[in-house]
């Protein structure tokens, strides 16, 4: 079944036929996050794909991975596009090295997976934690509640 | 080495070039434009519409097609494409036009980009907003205020400046040199002289960028006409030659490049070494170079990217004189997107070929035959020519993921 919803003023569309992502953001909407596991070589990828980045092999499985990792780069947006993002200004989009598969592949590759600087409880982060952020610094994974079936990744400062 | 790889080397030019005014507000149809930037192109061969047997153009679906523009100039095509993509297009579709001659597809072909990219559809994302919904790849970025090119490129300047030292001053010089060459261009839309301070104070849009570091959105239409060298010996115009191609390179990943590093290192990295094989020259015997400046750190990335300096040098290189008029190897002498306008690369072609033909369209007086008499003195709204370049380079760049380049000589 597809899925509609709206987030941020904007309007998002899941259909029926995008199987893989309708199986991502369900996995995101239990706040458990899982990427495909490749049939064949075993490795993750991100976001979801039809095949393996790496062997081209079309099945996958969904695997359960630690939302846990380190800051690669990021942008801190001030001139935003939307009117409900300029609400949030300065907000941080970031790039997140994910612990899991980190040195598993080519030295400079590594699962990065994109999501906003947010508050633990999944809103956008204050300009305190925006004006803080830097590349190497560790995040963990929270999520943006969207609609059933639909929660968005995010990242959050990891104090512990 | 037999024919084939390197087999098209000088084996074909471009002869001709054309555009429209370079405004915010053009008040014409991308068709209207279209049709006045071939018109001229065609002129400026020396050619009649009936020469022009092949006609592509590129867009985001913000322009007219190639078979509405064919009927307007009553052109009997033998080929026509429209392909989609913004800068990396007019190389690549340079090089596609020489292929097509090649096959004995047709004989001439021109390219043309339209855009009312002020106007119409806005790069930036800051006109109206978009009546479909995020789906499928937007729904990793796109739900996260990550949108237009300066959010989405950004992450590898920001990563370029962690992991090379890159300040925002050095990126900076590239907005204040390409504005000193504005000054010399009488047709650029921004013609005021900034320095690296204006950059650095003006309005944040998002980090490292400001807004003097971005491209001027732009409405207008520019043309090429390629076709074979013989052919082009009998136009009006001293003949360029295109001596090598490399189009729409990528980057592993090409749909989320930034899963495969270094992500501070651009995807021409992956063409060069075909380029100057092709071409038979290497970096520092250009004289005249066109990286792509949709930004002041696309530009920088390119150069690394394309050999003129290492990975990493990119700021040293763009601040150190190197890319100024009078320099060793000026860069975008029109002023380019940053100041002329912004077309997807095609005015920074056309730039080049005129520099090649040494009679760039500055100030300097004309002198017999309409040709100008160049002083080579680059003061404010002065001379813009480079003392007899016989080599130029422009490098495209479709966002860090995909680049494209081609080397001119003049004949």
């Amino acid at each position: 079944m597809s899925i509609e919803a709206t987030y941020m003023g904007s309007r998002l569309h899941i259909e029926a036929a995008d199987a893989d992502n309708l199986a991502y953001f369900a996995h995101c909407a239990r706040h458990d996050f899982h990427l495909q596991s490749c049939t064949a070589c075993r490795k993750l990828r991100y976001p979801p794909t039809s095949a393996c980045p790496w062997c081209a092999t079309l099945a996958s499985e969904w695997q359960a991975v630690p939302g846990t990792g380190r800051v690669h780069s990021l942008t801190v947006v001030q001139s935003a596009l939307s009117p409900a993002f300029r609400e949030f200004v300065p907000y941080a989009v970031l790039l997140v090295d994910l612990d899991t598969q980190l040195g598993h592949l080519e030295s400079d590759d590594a699962l990065r997976v994109i999501g906003n600087l947010c508050t633990p409880d999944g809103r956008l982060a204050p300009a305190g934690d925006v004006g803080a952020v830097r590349i190497g610094r560790r995040v963990r994974m929270v999520f943006t509640d969207v609609a059933p079936g639909l929660a968005l990744p995010q990242w959050t400062l990891d104090d512990t | 080495m037999s024919a084939g790889a390197h087999g098209l080397r000088d084996k074909y030019a471009i002869a001709g070039v054309g555009e429209t005014p370079y405004v915010k507000g053009a008040g014409r149809t991308t068709r209207s434009m279209a049709v006045e930037a071939l018109r001229r192109a065609i002129d400026d061969a020396g050619l009649q519409p009936s020469d022009v047997d092949g006609l592509m153009s590129y867009q985001s679906n913000d322009s007219v097609l190639s078979s509405t523009v064919s009927g307007d100039l009553g052109l009997r095509l033998n080929y026509f494409a429209d392909v989609y993509g913004g800068g990396t297009s007019i190389e690549t579709l340079i090089g596609v036009a020489t292929g097509v001659i090649e096959a004995g597809m047709c004989s001439t072909v021109a390219i043309f980009r339209s855009m009312n990219g002020y106007s119409g559809l806005r790069m930036s994302g800051s006109g109206a907003a978009p009546a479909a919904p995020m789906t499928g790849e937007a729904l990793h970025s796109h739900v996260y205020g990550w949108q237009n090119p300066a959010q989405r490129y950004a992450p590898a300047f920001v990563r370029h400046m962690h992991d090379f030292g890159t300040t925002s001053a050095q990126a900076a010089a590239v907005r204040a040199i390409h504005s000193e060459h504005a000054s010399n261009n009488p047709k650029a839309l921004y013609r005021q002289r900034v320095s690296v301070d204006h950059v650095l104070a003006s309005r944040p849009i998002c980090t490292p960028l400001r807004l003097l570091d971005c491209c001027v959105e732009t409405d207008s239409a520019a043309a090429v006409i390629v076709t074979g060298a013989a052919r082009a010996r009998d136009c009006r115009h001293h003949p360029v030659l295109i001596r090598a191609v490399v189009g729409r390179v990528s980057k592993p990943r090409l749909d989320m490049h930034f899963q495969s590093g270094p992500i501070a290192l651009a995807a021409g990295r992956f063409g060069s070494d075909r380029l100057w094989a092709h071409a038979g020259v290497a970096p520092h015997e250009i004289d005249v170079t066109g990286a792509y400046d949709a930004f002041t750190f696309t530009t920088l990335m390119q150069f690394e990217a394309f050999g003129f300096c290492a990975p990493g040098a990119g700021g040293t290189y763009v601040s150190d004189g190197t890319i100024r008029l009078g320099g060793k190897r000026p860069n975008n002498t029109s002023g380019g997107q940053l100041c002329e306008g912004y077309t997807h690369g095609i005015n920074l072609v056309i730039e080049n070929v005129r520099q090649l033909r040494h009679d760039v369209d500055d100030s300097c007086a004309l002198g017999a035959e309409g040709r100008r008499m160049h002083t080579h003195d680059y003061r404010e709204g002065g001379c813009r020519q480079v003392i007899a370049p016989q080599l130029a380079a422009n490098l495209g760049w479709g966002g860090p993921q995909t680049a494209s380049a081609i080397v001119l000589r003049r004949e």
